[in-house]
């Protein structure tokens, strides 16, 4: 299993292509394990998703050209969340509302807030508590 | 012993010692504080934090043909008009006009006051709308027009309170979320939020208000501003530790500055879901460290400041006055503390950051001789205590 990785995608849905089982081919299909962090679907409009896929790095290859089959807009980053970086203030509100750690006094002297992506999943609680509007999420 | 001319002396000649309250602690550990006390001429303090009596005082010039404005928006945010023609005074804490406040709880408040005044500081173009009844002297019944702080002759921030001393700890005792003026509080005391930069806040660098007072010259958000009168709500007669260090709200500053001066990172917009518009403000005291007395009293720790935590589920709305224990800043900071046995995360509305950049900025202001210090003409209350609103049913 050396050769499993894990990849981030954030796909965005035209109207049209809203109905479509992607993430049940993705997994029956594509032998991938799929990890969805959140999904916005409405009929009748554009739908997003943000999720992760594990598998091996053919099955990973073998899913993004299958994805690329429909009328998908991926984004590779894989970030619905944003955090502005200039717009924080460093107060700290933050870090005891996110679940996973993402965000944390990176520096226990200055009180300087870091942020760690890799670790966000996406829940929106900063975006709920943060006075500044320092995070920002893209649906 | 020194004087405030003798520091100032120092400053102009570009000799001044000036160390940061954070700075200090240590550096009378290692010195002594006789010795500190003969060298050191500056501590400089600070915070950064939501300061909701904040507001400002705006000129706005006469229009042809003149109007005497009766009624007037900025942004859609309406400003207070019962002063001259075109002065007006706009508020932190104003919500933008159609703003649904709660009506769709918790609300959003993503604009208003407070926004405003980040937006005037940043130099943006903003909308003037302003209406009038008309008068023999000022005919014009409506405006609408487009200005940046630039255009204004006058921008001045006037806070009538400011840099509270110390403060609550805010926890949720109830079983649904508390949204308020201390941000987000989870159900059964799953976090509490606090809001002070501790051992770098001004009044609890100067517990007795032995050198801070009215014509204290301050650091407003990079402007040169003063202390125009004790703040609103000044309560220097509370309960303090051994030490004078008050264990509740206490004192105050009101402050005033001139916007044009300042700079836009430190003076920020505040949206609290579910409560309203704030201004996050940035502001620097110097402390002149005229003997050893005053020099102790900057040493002060986290560990030696104690805050109140109270429940604002229920007691603070209905002002019991209830107070459920005290823990320190110490404490606070470590990210937890305990609470009745129970342990529960401790999250920050006031930026130590922020108040840690602004004491390190005003240090080199006063090192360079850019930032002189102003001895105060009168002191702060030291025994005034905080009255309550009685609701009475006769006059």
């Amino acid at each position: 299993m050396s050769d499993t990785a894990t990849k981030k995608l954030m796909l965005t849905f035209p109207r049209w292509e809203r109905k479509k089982p992607i993430i049940y081919h993705l997994v029956k299909d594509h032998n991938l394990v799929v990890n969805v962090y959140r999904a916005q679907i409405t009929p009748e409009a554009e739908g997003h998703l943000v999720l992760d896929m594990t598998g091996t790095k053919e099955d990973i290859k073998r899913g993004m050209d299958f994805i690329r089959t429909f009328d998908v807009t991926i984004n590779e980053t894989g970030k619905g969340v944003m955090r502005d970086a200039d717009n924080c203030t460093h107060c700290g509100h933050c870090v005891v509302h996110c679940p996973t750690g993402a965000l944390f006094i990176s520096d226990t002297r200055t009180r300087e807030v870091g942020y760690d992506e890799t670790d966000c999943i996406e829940c929106l609680a900063c975006i709920r508590v943060c006075p500044y509007g320092a995070c920002s999420s893209a649906f | 012993m020194k004087t405030y001319q003798q520091i100032n002396d120092r400053i102009e000649s570009g000799k001044a010692v000036v160390l940061t309250a954070d700075e200090i602690i240590d550096y009378v550990d290692q010195k002594g504080l006789e010795a500190a006390a003969e060298e050191v001429d500056v501590v400089t303090t600070a915070t950064f934090g939501p300061m909701c009596s904040s507001g400002c005082f705006l000129n706005f010039g006469h229009s042809k043909p003149k109007i005497r404005m009766s009624e007037a928006w900025v942004e859609d945010v309406l400003v207070y008009t019962g002063v001259a023609a075109v002065d007006v005074y706009l508020g932190a804490t104003q919500l933008r006009h159609g703003d649904p406040a709660n009506m769709y709880y918790p609300g959003e408040f993503r604009y208003g006051g407070g926004h405003v005044i980040e937006d005037l500081v940043a130099g943006k173009t903003l909308q003037l709308f302003a209406l009038s009844y008309g008068t023999d002297c000022y005919p014009l019944r409506e405006i609408r027009t487009y200005f940046s702080i630039d255009d204004l002759n006058q921008a001045i921030m006037v806070n009538p309170r400011n840099c509270y001393q110390n403060y609550n700890v805010a926890i949720n005792d109830s079983d649904k979320t508390v949204y308020s003026y201390m941000g987000c509080l989870e159900p059964r005391r799953k976090n509490v939020n606090y809001c002070s930069a501790g051992q770098l806040s001004p009044l609890l660098n100067d517990p007795s208000y032995d050198v801070i007072g009215v014509g204290t010259k301050v650091w407003m958000a990079g402007a040169q501003g003063h202390v125009y009168a004790e703040g609103t709500q000044h309560a220097g007669g509370c309960e303090r530790t051994p030490g004078g260090v008050p264990i509740g709200g206490a004192g105050t500053l009101a402050l005033t500055g001139d916007m044009k001066q300042m700079r836009p990172e430190f003076v920020r917009g505040v949206s609290f879901r579910g409560y309203g518009i704030s201004l996050g403000l940035g502001v620097g005291v110097p402390i002149p460290i005229l003997n050893p007395d005053v020099l102790k009293r900057t040493c002060v720790r986290d560990r030696d400041i104690l805050a109140p935590v109270v429940d604002y589920s229920k007691e603070y709305p209905e002002n019991t006055g209830k107070v459920i224990c005290h823990v320190n800043y110490e404490q606070l900071r470590s990210g937890e503390i305990e609470v009745e046995g129970k342990k529960v995360a401790a999250g920050s509305l006031s930026s130590y950051h922020m108040a840690l950049e602004i004491a390190h900025i005003l240090a080199d202001e006063v090192r360079r001789g850019d930032f002189r210090l102003a001895e105060p003409i009168a002191p702060l209350p030291k025994d005034t205590v905080m009255k309550p609103l009685v609701a009475r049913e006769k006059p």
